[in-house]
């Protein structure tokens, strides 16, 4: 440890380049030694019961592209390549259904498998294996953690891909009838949907020459203060372009909750279900319908 | 040039049109405070004018109207009404709805309609219950 800060404190050109000669070593060492090295590993993770969603084959692949990224990373050092390696990685591993933890796991038995074969090979000169250790360490514990982090990364991205679809997904205006547009709203309302949605209805009702709206609101699972406010809203300013708007669906629950948080809905058109929306929404545009009997005609 | 000396027309700002009883005020661009009190004076001036029986005011060519806009076209709706004419605004644009109901303006107790043909077939229908109405009372 003391001669790591020192080397630190003071890098000066020579230990610089004594590192450097250090680590290309070490790479050479990891290289001669990939085949044994690489199966020890894969050893290693099947015996963690690590990977069981992929066959040994599969491992086998995986684990020869990692081994060889990860060796190639460790020689260069550059954090660019770094960073592709470990994009690439999660980019690879997490449509499979891998969890992040076995990732991590998996980096953190390599860099173990490697460490002891280090210890192996300089048992002999305990104070060369110190130096060897100080220019492995760092730059293992630097992979580890960029592909735990990226991986987190990957997986945001992941979840903001599929927000972002579901989103534009689940809000469809439908025109059933002339005039007539209908807006059935799955899943949960949040401030910015309950926007978005907004402003595709209003767009809608201006396409469509709308004149009637009905909202279903059956799949939203609550409704909370903010969310009643925002179908007031909507209503409201459907109504500025001409539009009157039916909501249909509201369970015991959310009338329940509405009527407890005190929202005003009285400006607000209610009916039952779907139907019964669409029916009335028939009947203020002047469609009446009705049941042809065919017993009698 | 000849023109050089005459003096700078304003543009127009607000049109009013007559078309069978009703009056069709079209705004075509953003009015001051003091263009909107003179717009509502010129309007009510005309209703009794021509005795007419709803106006329409066409806000298309505005995207933004704001609290004072708002309330001028309420007070100029209630005005109406005491002088017998029924008021529709159309052509509200949806950022401009969208904007108002955010910023909670509204036009409580006016009619609203999605352009101009809305807002006429909006007025005959009122006009139709209207006689009916009366009717019914002598």
């Amino acid at each position: 440890m003391a001669s790591k800060k020192s080397e630190e404190a003071q890098p000066t050109d020579e230990a610089q380049n004594e590192h450097d000669r250090l680590l290309s070593q070490l790479v050479a060492h990891l290289r001669d030694n990939r085949e044994h090295l690489r199966e020890q590993w894969t050893g290693r993770i099947t015996g963690a019961r690590l990977l069981s969603a992929m066959t040994p084959e599969e491992i086998f692949s995986e684990a020869t592209s990692i081994y060889d990224n990860y060796v190639e990373v460790l020689e260069t050092g550059s954090t660019d390549a770094l960073q592709h390696y470990a994009r690439d990685l999660s980019e690879r591993i997490i449509p499979r259904g891998v969890e992040t933890e076995d990732v991590l796991n998996i980096v953190l038995l390599l860099r173990d498998v490697l460490a002891r074969s280090l210890f192996e090979k300089y048992r002999e000169d305990f104070d060369l294996l110190n130096q060897v250790l100080d220019a492995y360490e760092p730059a293992a514990n630097r992979i580890a953690n960029m592909v735990a982090v990226s991986f987190v990364q990957e997986r945001e991205r992941v979840i903001r891909d599929q927000q972002e679809a579901i989103r534009e997904l689940s809000t469809p205006v439908l025109q059933v009838r002339e005039r007539l547009l209908i807006l059935p709203i799955i899943g949960i309302l949040d401030a910015p949907r309950a926007r978005q949605l907004t402003e595709q209805l209003l767009k809608a009702i201006r396409a469509h020459r709308a004149k009637v709206v009905v909202i279903d609101i059956t799949g939203v699972p609550d409704v909370d203060q903010e969310v009643a406010n925002g179908l007031v809203q909507t209503v409201d300013a459907s109504k500025l372009m001409g539009a009157a708007v039916i909501i249909t669906g509201l369970s015991a629950e959310i009338a329940e909750t509405l009527v407890t948080i005190g929202v005003d809905l009285s400006k607000m058109d209610t009916v039952g279900d779907l139907q019964e929306g669409i029916e009335e929404a028939e009947r203020l545009l002047g469609y009446p319908t009705v049941r042809i009997d065919d017993g009698r005609r | 040039m000849a023109g050089v000396d005459l003096p700078e027309q304003e543009p127009l700002r607000v049109s009013i049109l007559a078309q069978r009883a009703y009056l069709i005020a079209s705004i075509h661009t953003a009015l001051d405070d003091e263009h909107f009190e003179r717009f509502q004076h010129d309007l009510i001036d005309q209703i009794g004018h021509r005795r007419a029986r709803g106006v329409i005011i066409d806000v298309a060519a505005l995207d933004v109207l704001d609290s004072f806009g708002s309330r001028t076209l309420r007070d100029l709706g209630q005005v109406a009404r005491l002088r017998g004419a029924e008021t529709v605004v159309v052509g509200i644009q949806p950022e401009v709805a969208f904007a108002m109901v955010k910023f909670g303006i509204t036009l409580d107790s006016m009619y609203t309609a999605l352009d101009l043909e809305e807002g006429l077939s909006l007025l005959d229908q009122l006009g139709s219950s209207g006689t009916e109405l009366r009717r019914s009372r002598i």
